[in-house]
């Protein structure tokens, strides 16, 4: 049974894609760039472009790092889902399979200032 | 009328058992099953309810002239504080910003647990328990008050304490602990008794309660310490109904055993999720400290839980499941949590700051091996970014896992340096967590977890991602109740109130 309960129980989830106006959630992270304390949560439209993404919300979002300025989006690692994964940055979020409620997760391997001194 | 003149005076046994038994009527117009529908359905088998004895054996009259007393001593030293302006005797108003959480964010919990208990007052078949939870009851609706009576000459002067209710709803870090106790309010009684019986009361309240009152001692703050102790003697009677409770399912039937073993695991990691508050709290909110929260966890958790658990070995009991983990984490939590409330206090209720030198210095001293090379660095880019004039804010609000609704700050047990992610799929629909304990509870009862109400997505699901209308909604006044505490009305007003109340300094 999924919930202990005196008879059959369906519950109703909360945060579907439909409550969302049109738009989705998508959250991103920067692997080992921990000033940031969470994983950012993007409410953002399916058509976006994965390019206008990067560089709208995720350029602006990532700024306080001090690695920032020194990303080079085409050497980027990304994950989907915390699977190695290749976004095609002219195609939409959608085109992408970037879902509602998708974890992308970047890695910058030789960026790190900010990781834990040695 | 006859009056039994002659008959001698019932001792207090007695007397209990006059109170109670009655309770204990056998039914006829209906069943057992249907009087007391909801004691079998979790899988706990009871086979003789009288073997539930209530320790205390408290009649009704004796607990309200015990509390009455209480309560007496209580609203004295609360008025002497008020009107020898206790609020100035602080030793800064940065303090203030534990004591808003605590308001916003735990007594609400309290008058929770008064009717969670009232519940669990009628749905047990025990008359022992039916009483000991009536009583509990009223305990629990009466700490609520205290605290939210001493607190509130606090409201008369500083900012963050006016919405205290409508941030227990709607604010996104009260979800928390709400979150916890309407998991435990909608379950069955008996893991109800675990939840806030024993987990909270008997595994938690030590690092909840004895931290927060000796860090209001420290800190000047009589009115918090003073609920503390009306409180205290109430709690060592419910920390020995959570412990009865949890004995008597254990006796009653060996089939309980894992049942009430998973109930431990889950309510011990969601009660360390509540404690990353009070970690945070006890290593950066007090201005003057009591002790890190690692030495607190060494003794109130490694210490006196050890002993309990070793005291429950003999039914067959481990100790909770994420022990090892949570252990693990002791070093890095505080740390986290606090990091995430300093770049999100455009929206919270209190207000967030840079430790200064010397917190970092006692911060590396407490955490040797893990505060200067891991949270330091932040700190210090942190110090620099404000320097320049652009003081670090994190608009991109934050994922928050789907059980414990913290948002997802913690790490990778082993790796400090890898944020934890952990998701899953439920007919169709993902699901976010901070960590595999709080999934594993997600996925043994999905569909009560999937109907989370989780805060931050509500901002953009319900209000448009409008954070303005946000702010009014949950009652925060944007610029004053929340932000740095350097430079808000708080700061200026206490280091003014406190210019005047101690030398001859004029407005």
């Amino acid at each position: 049974m999924a919930v202990t309960s005196l008879k059959e129980y369906i519950g109703v989830p909360r945060d579907t894609v439909a409550n969302f106006n049109g738009k989705q959630l998508v959250y991103v992270s920067w692997d080992h760039h921990l000033l940031f304390a969470a994983p950012f949560l993007l409410c953002i439209p399916p058509q976006m472009t994965f390019r206008e993404m990067v560089e709208g919300p995720l350029t602006a979002l990532t700024q306080p790092d001090p690695d920032a300025k020194n990303i080079d989006w085409s050497k980027v690692e990304w994950m989907k889902s915390n699977q190695a994964w290749v976004p095609n940055f002219g195609a939409s979020l959608a085109d992408n399979g970037i879902g509602h409620k998708d974890q992308i997760r970047m890695r910058t391997p030789n960026l790190n200032s900010l990781r834990a001194a040695a | 009328m006859d009056t039994q003149v002659t008959k001698k005076k019932l001792g207090l046994k007695e007397r209990y058992k006059l109170l109670t038994r009655d309770l204990g009527w056998e039914t006829t117009f209906h069943t057992k099953d249907e009087v007391y529908p909801y004691v079998k359905y979790e899988g706990i088998k009871i086979n003789d309810w009288d073997k539930w004895e209530d320790p205390f054996r408290l009649t009704m009259d004796a607990y309200w002239k015990y509390q009455a007393e209480k309560e007496r001593k209580f609203y004295a030293i609360i008025d002497a504080h008020a009107q020898n302006n206790g609020h100035l005797n602080l030793t800064d108003a940065r303090y203030l910003t534990a004591i808003k959480m605590f308001l916003q964010a735990i007594s609400p919990g309290e008058y929770a647990a008064s009717k969670g208990f009232a519940r669990m007052g009628r749905e047990f078949g025990g008359v022992g328990t039916q009483v000991a939870c009536q009583m509990q009851a009223l305990d629990e609706i009466r700490h609520a008050q205290t605290q939210i009576h001493a607190i509130s000459n606090y409201n008369k002067y500083y900012n963050g304490f006016h919405a205290f209710s409508d941030s227990r709803d709607r604010i996104w870090y009260t979800s928390v602990p709400r979150s916890f106790f309407d998991d435990a309010m909608s379950a069955g009684p008996f893991e109800f008794m675990i939840a806030i019986g024993f987990s909270f009361e008997y595994v938690l309240t030590n690092l909840l309660f004895v931290p927060f009152m000796s860090g209001a001692a420290f800190n000047g703050d009589m009115a918090t310490v003073t609920f503390g102790f009306s409180a205290q003697s109430d709690e060592a009677r419910h920390m020995t109904l959570g412990l009865e409770c949890i004995k008597f399912m254990l006796e009653q039937d060996p089939g309980n055993l894992p049942i009430v073993q998973r109930w431990i695991d889950k309510w011990f990691w969601r009660g360390m999720r509540i404690l990353s508050l009070v970690g945070a709290m006890m290593d950066y909110m007090l201005p003057k400290r009591v002790m890190s929260w690692k030495e607190a966890f060494d003794i109130y958790g490694v210490e006196n839980g050890g002993a309990l658990f070793n005291d429950l070995a003999r039914y067959g009991i481990k100790p909770p499941k994420g022990w090892d983990v949570a252990a693990g984490a002791i070093e890095h939590m505080s740390h986290q949590l606090f990091l995430g409330l300093y770049q999100w206090s455009f929206g919270t209720a209190f207000h967030g700051w840079i430790p200064s030198d010397d917190d970092m210095e006692w911060l590396s001293a407490k955490y040797p091996t893990t505060f200067d090379k891991y949270y330091r660095p932040r700190w210090e880019h942190i110090k620099k970014l404000e320097a320049e004039g652009t003081p670090f804010k994190n608009y991109g609000l934050a994922k928050l896992c789907q059980t414990c609704q913290l948002p997802t700050v913690f790490t990778e047990p082993g790796d400090p340096t890898m944020m934890c992610h952990r998701e899953t799929e439920y007919k169709g629909e993902k699901y976010h967590f901070c960590s595999d304990g709080c999934q594993e509870i997600f996925e043994h009862e999905p569909e009560k977890y999937l109907q989370a109400w989780l805060p931050m997505p509500a901002l953009f699901s319900e209000l448009n991602g409008d954070i303005g209308a946000w702010m009014d909604w949950v009652g925060l006044k944007n610029g004053v109740d929340n932000g740095d505490y350097v430079g808000s009305q708080d700061q200026i007003n206490f280091d003014k109130w406190r210019g005047m109340a101690t030398s001859n300094k004029q407005s």
